[in-house]
């Protein structure tokens, strides 16, 4: 098998909250490989979210190791990781994070101006289905376009990983359906590591593989013998 | 304390430094009211306080040689509620330790008894003794400036012989508050005192037992000034009487009402511009402030709290922000406020201060305040209150922006898309951008209006030192004196040049108006005295032509061309007609010249002069000095070093000290204003400004996002402010022009520079302030937290 993208070796993070002590990872070791799409499931504080967060360079881990291909993030520097972020990293949100006062086309061209081998801002709406639209302010898209677009940004700068946290959150089951639709074409067509956190079960089924996440640990880790296409989902 | 005092208490806490900064833009406001009107007032009362104890006489008489008899009819003259009369005379005084000589002005007192009026207050030792002839009272700053002490010596040349003066006390007279010296314009405490002597020396030494040469009046309640002082003109005329006059022409009086004036017309331009531009620049920020707490509101109002506690809640924010303000500024104000008071208290040596208390003050600051940043903070809530809570809880939809410029041309593929982010900003939010700029632009005025007095100052100088009068220095005579007497001038050792200066005191008028001011004549090809024109050029008058200054052509309503008529108040007392041939720019005083072959024949009087002005070669100046302290004929001479090193110590450094203080004031305005913008916007993008930092623009490119906005209004916002800042400084210039003394408006690109480069300061040091917070931006919780 191919090199890992991501290789986790016990990582463990713990936050002070006043008096109390979290556990959000428990010594976690896991790999991630190139191409992949891979679900992480699991319930609310089960640490899917600081394993998506440490894994885009947003935070650190207390303890253990994190490799993104052969460096070690959880020894860079800020400075480091922003730069990691900015070559690597694309991020899709629950809330989409749009700049309200910029078009479809300015929201991923304010990405492509800053990476280092970026595509065409055009190239990649018209991945997500939106070339149409490039001329519009978020104000004026649903959320499944807005969603889209935050899509499209995230993949302009042709990053290794994509990291989504909850991107089916915040909408409906068909317009949702799109949004899963148009992760998988870009994966299928670029060879994108995507990495989706989500509530939804029925998301699962599009993935190589599912994480099941309780109490800040891996609880199981199941392969899927056939994956779904997008379109098939139902929820 | 209910629960949301506590969440008040905890809000205020968290925002501490934005509270305060905001807060400091109140105190800033308030403290230049109370301060200025304060001190404005303290010094005004304390005058008249002054005034009343010590019997400030209302008019005033000069005569060649009265008898006292006369003294008896003036006292019967209806409207007369007191009259006095004395000796009074100008001498030369050689100071031990002094190289120039000075000046002294002889004052009789009576032999017994004070005073009836212009009373002295003792500062040290004791009156002198009427049957001593060598003690004497001397002027308190003339005693300071000289460490003169109740024995210490010093020698005055009166009626052409020199004697030995003992001082015996050190007073303070409501008449010479402010004393100048003859042909001087500044007070010179080292070259000029005033020195007070029993009658009955005076009057021996120059002939005049049993009459006076000096009359002082003061009026009853309901008198009528100009017809006293015409009653007593009559009675004075054949005993070489010089009209008289009132207070407003009393050099001293006239002075300190010209100082008390700006300070006065400072305290009501200046602060009431500070005022409202801080209770906007509030207004704005707390809008702004209380619009970012929509989704607590939302949560309040889910709770169950009506729309008047939700308002009531953030009203008791407001207010305590802005109480805070107005308690930093009224102990501010006050404490500044006694400083001017005694700062001007010294300089014009009152025997006491009284303080006015100014509650009124503190309550029009308070209040306008108060209503400035309520109004504000509930602008914002009224927008928020009005939703529904499940809406006012989540954040905002995305806002609809606009194509700044139509899609056809496509200009917006070739700028970058933060300067996108930026122009389309500033588009959606129009008022706010004209507010932010308006408010910049203003900070930078008011700083301009504070800073504009050091230009100012600078031109005086350099029009009336420099330009005008170019003299080394001025002799004056007693009396007027045959023009030979300027040939023995130009024999004194290291004199270059010598020019004859004639001074006649005229009333002039136009129409209803007229003024009593000097006539002076010169040659009309003087070189040292020069004559200069409002387009600052050297004038030479045509024959019988008299130049008036033109504040007094202002006054009078005269153009050149026109003709003004003249009362000569000296000789044969003729009223004519002479055409005004030019306006003279200059700043103390108002003036009329003429060339003087032309003022002779207006007199009718063999060519005559009262002072000569020359200049001196340097290297025998201490030999020009000696000869002139033993000088009979001579009663001062002015320098015009001296007089300017004491214009730029003395009205100069007041001008500049205040200038100093309400430019601090102005800054902390523009401090606040900055500071706080650059706060808010933070707040209100950061989920936008945290998403561009996840998409991995580096904290520095989010804070140059950031700060190019305000960045672009702070330096958009300067010319604007410069227009402002000249439009304020000219009503200052015009508020301050009095007939004393006024000023040319010259607002130098150093002072724009300087004002401009204080409000773009104050922006970098937000900047920095703002920058730590982008630095310290928490991703993670941004994004997880919907706003």
């Amino acid at each position: 098998m191919a090199d890992a993208v991501f290789r986790a070796e016990s990582l463990s993070k713990t936050y002070q909250t006043g008096d109390v002590l979290v556990h959000a990872l428990r010594s976690v070791d896991l790999e991630v490989f190139p191409g992949e799409v891979v679900v992480l499931l699991g319930p609310s504080g089960s640490g899917k979210s600081t394993l998506l967060n440490i894994m885009g360079g947003l935070d650190r881990p207390t303890s253990g190791r994190l490799f993104f291909k052969d460096r070690e993030l959880s020894a860079l520097p800020d400075a480091e990781l922003t730069e990691y972020r900015r070559n690597n990293v694309g991020f899709v949100f629950q809330f989409y994070n749009l700049v309200p006062s910029l078009t479809a086309y300015e929201n991923v061209a304010l990405v492509t101006e800053i990476a280092a081998e970026p595509m065409a801002p055009e190239a990649a709406l018209a991945l997500v289905g939106l070339q149409n639209r490039m001329d519009h302010f978020p104000a004026q898209m649903s959320g499944g376009e807005q969603q889209r677009v935050a899509i499209a940004r995230a993949i302009a700068k042709a990053p290794s990983v994509l990291l989504c946290d909850e991107p089916t959150g915040a909408l409906d089951s068909h317009t949702g359906a799109r949004v899963i639709a148009a992760l998988m074409s870009v994966n299928s067509k670029l060879g994108t590591t995507t990495l989706i956190i989500t509530h939804n079960a029925v998301i699962q089924e599009v993935a190589h593989r599912v994480i099941h996440f309780a109490d800040g640990k891996i609880s199981r880790i199941a392969e899927n013998a056939h994956r779904k296409s997008a379109a098939g989902l139902v929820w | 304390m209910g629960k949301l005092d506590t969440k008040l208490l905890r809000d205020l806490q968290r925002m501490w430094a934005q509270s305060l900064a905001i807060a400091l833009v109140i105190a800033g406001g308030v403290a230049t009211l109370i301060m200025a009107v304060g001190s404005a007032r303290s010094l005004l009362e304390t005058r008249n306080a002054y005034y009343e104890r010590y019997d400030f006489a209302d008019i005033f008489a000069e005569v060649r040689r009265a008898p006292r008899s006369v003294l008896d009819e003036i006292r019967r003259i209806d409207g007369v509620a007191v009259a006095d009369a004395r000796i009074s005379k100008l001498a030369v005084l050689d100071i031990p330790g002094l190289r120039e000589p000075a000046t002294g002005r002889f004052v009789s007192l009576p032999d017994r008894g004070e005073p009836l009026l212009n009373k002295l207050y003792m500062k040290a030792g004791r009156m002198p003794e009427p049957n001593r002839v060598d003690e004497v009272v001397v002027s308190e700053s003339f005693a300071t400036a000289h460490r003169f002490e109740p024995g210490s010596q010093f020698a005055a040349i009166l009626n052409g012989r020199k004697r030995t003066l003992t001082v015996v006390g050190i007073a303070l007279s409501p008449e010479f508050i402010y004393a100048v010296g003859p042909g001087d314009v500044m007070p010179d405490d080292r070259r000029f005192g005033v020195v007070w002597m029993p009658e009955r020396s005076l009057a021996a030494i120059y002939d005049l037992e049993g009459a006076f040469s000096s009359l002082y009046v003061k009026l009853s309640a309901v008198a009528d000034e100009r017809d006293v002082m015409s009653q007593i003109d009559g009675k004075l005329a054949r005993y070489g009487g010089t009209a008289a006059f009132g207070r407003k022409d009393q050099t001293s009086h006239a002075w300190l009402d010209h100082e008390l004036d700006m300070l006065r017309n400072m305290s009501r331009t200046l602060p009431p511009i500070f005022l409202l531009v801080s209770a906007f620049l509030v207004n704005l920020t707390l809008t702004r402030l209380v619009a970012l707490e929509r989704e607590q509101i939302g949560l309040l109002k889910a709770l169950g709290f009506s729309n008047g506690a939700v308002a009531a809640h953030y009203a008791k924010f407001v207010a305590v922000i802005v109480l805070a303000g107005i308690v930093i500024g009224s102990v501010a104000g006050t404490l500044l406020g006694v400083f001017i008071t005694r700062m001007f208290g010294d300089f014009f040596r009152f025997p006491f201060l009284m303080f006015e208390k100014t509650p009124d003050l503190y309550v029009i600051a308070g209040v306008l305040s108060l209503i400035a940043a309520l109004l504000g903070a509930m602008r914002a809530l009224r927008e928020v209150v009005t939703l529904p809570p499940a809406i006012a809880m989540k954040p905002p939809a995305p806002p609809m922006f606009h194509h700044v410029v139509p899609l056809l041309g496509r200009v917006d593929r070739w700028l970058s898309q933060r300067v996108m982010m930026m122009a389309r900003n500033l588009a959606h939010h129009p008022l706010r951008a004209l507010f932010t700029l308006l408010g910049l632009s203003l900070s930078t005025a008011i700083l301009i209006v504070s800073l504009f007095t050091r230009g100012t100052m600078e031109e005086l100088i350099d029009v009336t030192y420099f330009m005008a009068d170019r003299q080394d220095a001025t002799l004056s005579f007693p009396e007027r004196k045959s023009v030979t007497a300027l040939y023995d001038v130009g024999r004194l050792p290291g004199v270059v040049a010598a020019e004859p200066y004639r001074e006649v005191p005229v009333r002039i008028r136009k129409g209803n108006v007229e003024r009593r001011i000097l006539l002076s004549g010169r040659p009309r090809d003087a070189h040292l005295r020069q004559i200069i024109d409002v387009d600052l050029r050297r004038v030479e008058l045509p024959e019988g032509g008299l130049a008036v200054s033109a504040l007094l052509a202002e006054i009078l309503d005269v153009k050149v061309g026109e003709s003004v008529e003249i009362d000569l108040l000296e000789g044969q007392n003729r009223t004519l007609s002479v055409p005004v041939a030019a306006l003279v720019e200059d700043y103390f005083g108002i003036r009329g010249m003429m060339d003087n072959a032309s003022l002779s024949r207006l007199m009718r009087e063999a060519p005559s002069i009262n002072s000569v002005n020359i200049s001196v070669d340097e290297k025998d100046l201490d030999d020009l000095y000696a000869r002139v302290k033993e000088l009979p004929s001579v009663s001062g001479m002015a320098l015009q070093r001296a007089s300017l090193e004491n214009f730029r110590t003395n009205v100069a450094l007041l001008i500049t000290t205040m200038a100093g203080i309400y430019t601090l004031l102005a800054a902390i305005i523009a401090f606040g204003v900055v500071y706080n913008n650059a706060r808010i916007s933070l707040s209100e993008r950061a989920r936008e400004l945290a998403s561009l930092r996840v998409l991995g623009f580096t904290s520095g490119e989010v804070l140059r996002i950031l700060l190019l906005e305000l960045g672009l209004l702070a330096v958009l916002a300067q010319p604007p402010g410069w227009a402002m800042g000249y439009g304020l400084a000219w009503i200052m210039r015009t508020e301050l022009a009095g007939e004393i003394m006024r000023v040319r408006l010259v607002v130098d690109p150093s002072t724009y520079a300087l004002a401009s480069g204080i409000v773009l300061l104050s922006a970098l040091l937000s900047a920095l302030v703002v920058g730590r917070r982008v630095y310290k931006l928490d991703l993670v919780a941004v994004l997880k937290s919907r706003d």
